[in-house]
């Protein structure tokens, strides 16, 4: 680059003296030309200098991404940005050079005469940046526009009206009932009314019966379970945890957390704050978390974990660590961070090190991907924790005044745990271990530890020794004989116990993976000591080397004289029963100590084994030089997140609820509110809703919801003319009712309602129905596999195939929007898949069985039922038609209908029942029953 | 289906109301546009965009044909991946100074600030345990345990020079397949289906066979990451539907379910009468492509109808689900116009932990269960004109060391086993732009390091992605605010092994 020019701008001069004549009406002719940077130049720099000018590459040291850098001295020594003057700019010049060496963009087509006059004008105007529209705070005085009257119903449908107008459109009228009826129930509970219920609705002649239907709907259970879907998409919730190994984990307490908060209508804020930080909540008269705020927390604790032998678990601890950052600035901000990692933000003004600031929020808590997921909470259900309650009642009034201490402790399983272990039932599971070495892995159902070859040891933390004299292990072999030694507070530190194993196969062997579960226990002594220690358990060959010295079940401390043994067996064996109380391990998020707390370094490249400078919790200088106090911990950084000061929660969430019901968002990439991300199409409606929902709604997101779906807008038919598909085709003007295709759950929730299969328990572990990938997921009690998708396990390397069939994310990472496709394995899916057509074999018997008499009319009621109309005579000739076929393969090849039906042999109404289940399936396929 | 070609019918409607700029603008919005618009949103190197060629793109469906950046030497891709890392050492990287070496302690400079998933201490050296000979007009230098592939020896070129990053098996097997250790990023017959569509419109575009138990990184070896599930490979299986849901339930036979699409369509066509939503087009002509894959699949994977000699030819046994099965299919899907064909063969992982699963018995009796039907292939593939546009790639996932496996701290063990290693391993390829008869790359005398034309993973799969006529740096993707692609921000192209 060269020097600059050091001339004066006499242009601008003049155009201050002719300003100062012509007086009054400059302002109105100055700002009518006045360059607007969002409107006119950001779309400009954008695309056509921030890649090699931005966030990533600084050619020339030269870079549009902030004011100060755009100014700032440039390579060549100065700035290419002399506000006021445009002719002295290099900036200018380089856009004009006839050397293509010179000419910007480098090795591009120039830009237009029209772009460059407009950089021009803007930088002789003073080249003045403008934040972009997400990070500027809703207008709280907006009001809707006075348009749309008549039509009306709210606020939304003046704001679309006045839009509407501006294109020379006019709205859709309302839907037919059958039809709004069904998309209304589809969008709010994710099942189709029945029959009754659009009868029931259908006759309520109040004004507002619309309204009293939205609301029965809203307070329908069946709520939650169709907007916890929306939400674990976000929150990458799955029931493995993903990499190689992709173990089960029990994380289902937190997903009926998700339903039951919604159902109960849950503020966002709280819902938020409950989330990222709920274990360090401090309730009413400083009580600590309650169990449901802790269970809260898993939200982040859905990041995958790697189990393989091998890995390093401290770097997947920080790709967790990493995944949580990006994933809360998706799922609140509406903002890609993930480029963040390893550079500054190509298009939006974030920097390197605030990823890395915003890291160290999250980067104090306890979990580091060891396979136990600790911390975990552990919790009991209803009845579990009834008769948990019961017997400590009764071991209470049994035990001496002596004998009695206060179990350590707030909650039912941890007062257990520590009562045991006061009266001497010193009990550690092998799999529950604080640290391992390398290739120890989990076996049986993770429920003992192989891979114990020579020198493989296990840590346990904070075990109280004192009075412990013996130790036994439970364990299978097939190694002729072995030791597993305990070893205090370091591998090297103190032997304690040294215990010899011996093999429980009938002759020894090394084929670890074929030895039969029979398990021994050997005793050993244990050297006397006081305290709590760290205990290391250290497995060593004796003659023979084996990969897999033994798989270890449990270690059993005991002293000489337990408490237990001075009590009657009765006793003792209650406190066995109190034992066996199954508790459910949900993973969480807890602190550690601030004496431990981990420091936090930026990345350099994204790399954790670069660190560099080292950084504190913070926000990006964007969204933080309004605040008096920034967030310092993770806590305040929650509560910042739904406070007024955040510019981008609301509108992101807002958005959200739109794009579930019309198909597409306000903001058409709900992922991505930064500048590469669509503009609003309703720019003023969507700040309109975000304050509505974050100051007068006070975050309640039925109410919001309640907004939307009452609203003439989204009440319209869906019928359009050829003229506004070629006009609108995604209906982004909203000239019509959103017509989409349901999602996976909707799609198998509606097959299994319409047909009276559906089972509507709620809550509790996931199940497995029937899955041709693979042959373990049947083994469920009856009508388990009939439960709603929602609770349908998943596993993330082999999720059931339906759902991503229908694209469904795999929930590796967080994930803003399925994108719909269509596809001929999807018409496969809903013709083939055994739970459609069980669904069309229950929806024939239905219909046999219901009143209709004639063929004709049971075909119609098939249909009624699906879609709560009548078929127009047109279809219904051509169902007759299908069932007619039908009825004449079945009476040729009546075993084939037997088939059909799952029935053993054929008898005189088995080839009409057949035709109609054939009919039935193809009705559960017709587009009108896909799509809402 | 009798009176429409609804394919036709919805491209034409979806092109009314999509001008080219408009179409452009949605990019990462639903079906077709996906494609176009992700590949102009990635070109945003200093060069001008690549301009996607005229009339490829405008179709509702993802699958559609779509022609790459620029002309390809190959069509369509086999992968055929040995999954747990075949002995480059007993096979193709001939290395008689080891041999000297064999039972001496291992230099303490090969050990230094290495990390290995089994070695321990001070290993001792393994020379081969293959005799080798040279083979055919190149003179390429090949284990004694191939009997066949002397024969095809002639057609590929040797990347012998190889490294990767990963030394544990699933990482290793996911950064080959989608240039992450990671899950979550596109697998590489995706990214190409993504890029390239699906020639047969009844099969799908992407098919993965698998011998053996599945890969040890899972089915996300094959998964699409970020980009829309349809990319995805379907796995073919040998038991059950070849692909799910592809057979009708028990008691529809084919004209029922013929008669029962039409009725479907015929409705659905009046609910586009009376509604006008074009989408209701798009899912009519899904419906006609269920139904002509239904008929189509199970043809193709139904190997039986082979003549014999093929079958012995190929060492094949229908109802199997053995490689030499998978080999054949390979060939029938390739003629049939699959883009992507993917083979896993499991396992080539020789520890030599016990007796049979050395680089000796065990390796040998991996390689005479695929020699046969992987000779068979090459000449078919030949034979039927297929292989000048088809890229055939062999490999594993990285490579063994020279030294001998000591897991037990045992340096004297009878089992001849070797450890895995990233440093060095060879691949081979064939096919569609690659030269014949040719090798590229070497290692140090001991085979531990490359010495000469070292190729990365990245630059493996820049080189299948140029051979498809991809700019592997400009077949992107959006996804969380980065334009991603199969080879990172890393890969250069092995020009050396181009014809």
């Amino acid at each position: 680059m060269r020097g600059y020019p050091k001339k004066l701008s006499v242009n601008f001069v003049a155009s201050l003296a002719a300003v100062l004549v012509v007086g009054a009406s400059f302002w109105q002719i100055w700002w009518s030309n006045r360059v607007e940077f969002n409107r006119d130049v950001r779309p400009i720099l954008n695309k056509k200098c921030i890649v090699c000018h931005g966030g990533v590459k600084k050619n020339g040291g030269f870079s549009v991404l902030f004011r100060e850098e755009a100014l700032g001295k440039t390579k060549s020594g100065g700035p290419a940005i002399i506000p006021g003057h445009a002719d002295q700019s290099e900036f200018i010049r380089r856009l004009t050079a006839h050397d293509p060496d010179e000419r910007m963009p480098l090795d591009a087509e120039p830009l237009s005469e029209q772009e460059i006059a407009t950089l021009t004008r803007w930088i002789n105007q003073g080249a003045e940046w403008e934040d972009h529209w997400a990070y500027l705070p809703p207008n709280q005085a907006l009001s809707p526009p006075e348009a749309g009257t008549g039509w009306a119903k709210n606020g939304i449908d003046r704001f679309v009206s006045q839009k509407l107008q501006t294109e020379k459109l006019t709205p859709a009228p309302e839907a037919d009932l059958a039809v709004l009826h069904r998309r209304l129930s589809l969008d709010l509970t994710g099942l189709p009314p029945t029959p009754a219920e659009h009868a029931r609705f259908r006759a309520d002649r109040r004004p507002n019966a619309y309204e009293w239907e939205v609301d029965r709907l809203l307070a329908s259970p069946a709520f939650g379970e169709r907007w916890a879907s929306l939400w674990l998409d976000l929150a990458r919730y799955a029931d493995s945890k993903g990499y190689e190994k992709d173990l089960p984990r029990t994380v289902w307490k937190y997903r009926d957390w998700v339903i039951d908060d919604f159902n109960h209508d849950m503020p966002f804020d709280q819902f938020t704050v409950e989330q990222l930080a709920g274990d360090r909540i401090r309730n009413r008269n400083g009580a600590s978390p309650t169990e449901s705020q802790l269970i809260a927390t898993a939200f982040h604790r859905n990041t995958m974990a790697n189990d393989e032998g091998g890995t390093n678990d401290e770097e997947f601890r920080n790709v967790a660590l990493l995944d949580r950052v990006g994933t809360t600035w998706e799922v609140w901000q509406g903002t890609t961070m993930t480029c963040v990692q390893c550079h500054s933000h190509p298009y939006d003004p974030i920097r390197h090190e605030d990823f890395y600031r915003f890291a160290a929020y999250f980067n104090n808590t306890q979990d580091r991907d060891i396979y136990n997921e600790k911390p975990n909470f552990q919790s009991f259900e209803k009845a579990e924790k009834q008769h948990v309650a019961r017997l400590f009642e009764w071991i209470e009034t049994q035990l001496k005044p002596a004998d009695r201490v206060r179990p350590a402790g707030r909650f039912p399983a941890e007062q257990r745990q520590s009562l045991l272990w006061n009266l001497g039932l010193r009990r550690l599971e092998a799999e529950d271990f604080d640290g391992a070495s390398r290739h120890i892995e989990l076996w049986d159902n993770q429920t003992t530890v192989m891979q114990t070859t020579d020198e493989a040891f296990l840590v346990y933390e904070n075990v109280d020794l004192s009075g412990i004299t013996g130790v036994s292990y439970r364990y299978y072999s097939g190694t002729p004989s072995s030791f597993i030694e305990l070893h205090l507070d370091s591998l090297n530190g103190p032997l304690v116990s040294r215990a010899k194993t011996h093999s429980t196969e009938a002759k020894p062997n090394s084929a670890w993976f074929k030895w039969a579960v029979k398990f021994t226990e050997t005793p050993a002594s244990v050297t006397p000591t006081t305290g709590r220690h760290t205990v290391f358990l250290v497995f060593r060959k004796d003659l023979e080397f084996r990969t897999d010295l033994l798989h270890l079940d449990r270690i059993d401390f005991q002293s000489v004289s337990p408490v237990y043994a001075n009590y009657p067996k009765a006793f003792q064996d209650s406190l066995e029963r109190l034992r066996a109380i199954p508790a459910i391990s949900t993973p969480i998020l807890l602190e550690r100590p601030a004496q431990k707390a981990r420091r936090t370094h930026v990345f350099v490249r994204g790399n954790w084994l670069a660190p560099g400078a080292e950084v504190r919790g913070g926000l990006p200088a964007i969204l933080a030089r309004h605040l008096e106090r920034p967030p310092q911990d993770r806590l305040a950084m929650a509560r910042w997140l739904v406070s007024p000061e955040n510019p981008l929660t609301a509108r992101v969430m807002v958005n959200r609820f739109w794009e579930q019901l019309f198909g597409y968002g306000l903001v058409e990439t709900p992922e991505d509110f930064g500048t590469q991300g669509f503009k609003p199409t309703h720019p003023e409606l969507l700040d309109w809703l975000a304050v509505q929902f974050q100051r007068d709604l006070k975050w309640s997101m039925k109410k919001l919801l309640r907004l939307l779906v009452t609203s003439a807008t989204y009440r319209q038919s869906a019928v359009v003319s050829k003229k506004l598909v070629a006009r609108d085709p995604r209906n982004l003007l909203l000239a019509r009712g959103p017509r989409v295709r349901l999602t996976a759950e909707q799609l198998r929730d509606q097959a299994l309602a319409v047909s009276g299969l559906l089972n509507p328990t709620m809550h509790g572990p996931p199940v497995l129905p029937p899955s041709p990938l693979s042959g373990n997921w049947r083994n469920q009690p009856a009508g388990a596999t009939h439960r709603r998708a929602v609770y349908t396990f998943w596993q993330r390397t082999n999720p059931y195939p339906s759902m991503v069939t229908f694209d469904s994310p795999k929930r590796d990472l967080c994930t803003s929007r399925r994108i719909r496709t269509n596809t001929p394995l999807q018409a496969l899916t809903t013709l083939n898949d055994t739970v459609y057509v069980e669904a069309a074999r229950h929806l024939a018997q239905r219909v046999s069985e219901g009143p209709g008499q004639s063929t004709r009319q049971q075909l119609s009621a098939g249909y009624e039922q699906v879609l709560l109309r009548k078929p127009s005579v047109a279809k219904l000739i051509l169902l007759e038609k299908m069932y007619a076929e039908g009825l004449r393969h079945y009476r040729e090849k009546p075993e084939q209908a037997a088939l059909l039906l799952g029935e053993k042999s054929p008898n005189p109404d088995t080839p009409h029942r057949a035709a109609l289940t054939l009919t039935a399936n193809a009705i559960l396929n017709l587009d009108e029953v896909l799509t809402k | 289906m009798n009176r429409i070609d609804h394919h036709t019918e919805a491209r034409f409607a979806e092109a009314h109301f999509n001008t080219r700029r408009h179409f452009l603008k949605q990019s990462t919005l639903g079906l077709g546009a996906l494609a176009l618009g992700s590949l102009v949103h990635g070109c945003q190197t200093k060069t001008a965009p690549i301009p996607p060629v005229e009339g490829a793109t405008e179709s509702l469906n993802p699958l559609a044909v779509r022609a790459p950046q620029f002309a390809p030497k190959a069509k369509r891709v086999l992968f055929l991946h040995m999954e747990g890392a075949p002995s480059q050492l007993e096979l193709f990287d001939f290395k008689p100074a080891l041999a000297k070496l064999d039972g001496q302690p291992c230099p303490q400079s090969l050990l230094e600030g290495k990390r290995f998933a089994f070695i321990k201490g001070v290993p001792n050296m393994l020379g081969p345990q293959a005799k080798f000979a040279q083979h055919g007009a190149s003179g390429a230098w090949l284990s004694e345990y191939f009997e066949h592939f002397p024969k095809v020896v002639d057609q590929v070129s040797f990347l012998k020079a190889l490294h990767t990053d990963e030394f544990n098996h699933a990482p290793a097997q996911l950064f080959m397949h989608t240039g992450s250790p990671r899950l979550g990023r596109p697998s590489m017959g995706s990214w190409v289906t993504y890029g390239l569509g699906s020639e047969n419109q009844n099969l799908p575009g992407f098919v993965v066979l698998v011998s053996g138990a599945d890969p040890s990184a899972g089915k996300s070896v094959w998964g699409p990451g970020f980009l829309p599930t349809v990319y995805q490979g379907v796995q073919c299986r040998a038991k059950g539907d070849p692909v799910l849901y592809i057979n009708n339930p028990a008691g529809v036979d084919t004209a029922l379910r013929k008669r029962s699409i039409e009725v479907i369509n015929q409705i659905n066509e009046l609910e586009h009468q009376q509604l006008g939503d074009p989408e209701i087009l798009s899912r009519i002509s899904q419906y006609e492509l269920a139904y002509r894959m239904q008929a189509e699949v199970p043809e193709t994977m139904n190997i039986a109808d082979e003549p014999t000699w093929v079958h012995e030819w190929y060492g094949a046994k229908p109802g199997e689900a053995s490689f030499a099965n998978n080999c054949l299919l390979a060939r029938k899907l390739l003629e049939k116009g699959v883009r992507f064909v993917q083979l896993f063969d499991r396992s080539w992982d020789h520890h030599g932990t016990d007796a049979g699963s050395g680089v000796d018995k065990g390796l040998r009796g991996n390689v005479l269960r695929t020699d046969k039907p992987v000779t068979a292939l090459l000449q078919d593939l030949e034979q039927r004109g297929l292989l000048d546009d088809t890229l055939v790639v062999w490999g594993g996932e990285f490579g063994r060391t020279p030294m001998m496996e000591n897991r037990d701290g045992n340096v004297h063990s009878n089992f001849k086993g070797r450890d895995h290693h990233t440093e060095a391993f060879t691949m081979w390829l064939a096919g569609g732009g690659i030269k014949k008869g040719f090798s590229w790359g070497e290692t140090d005398e001991i085979g531990y390091y490359g010495v000469q034309g070292k190729t990365h993973i990245h630059d493996l799969q820049a080189t299948i992605l140029h051979l498809l006529g991809f700019d592997h740096e400009h077949l992107t993707f959006p996804f969380q605010g980065r334009n991603f692609r199969l080879t990172d921000v890393h890969g250069k192209v092995v020009r050396e092994i181009l014809a």
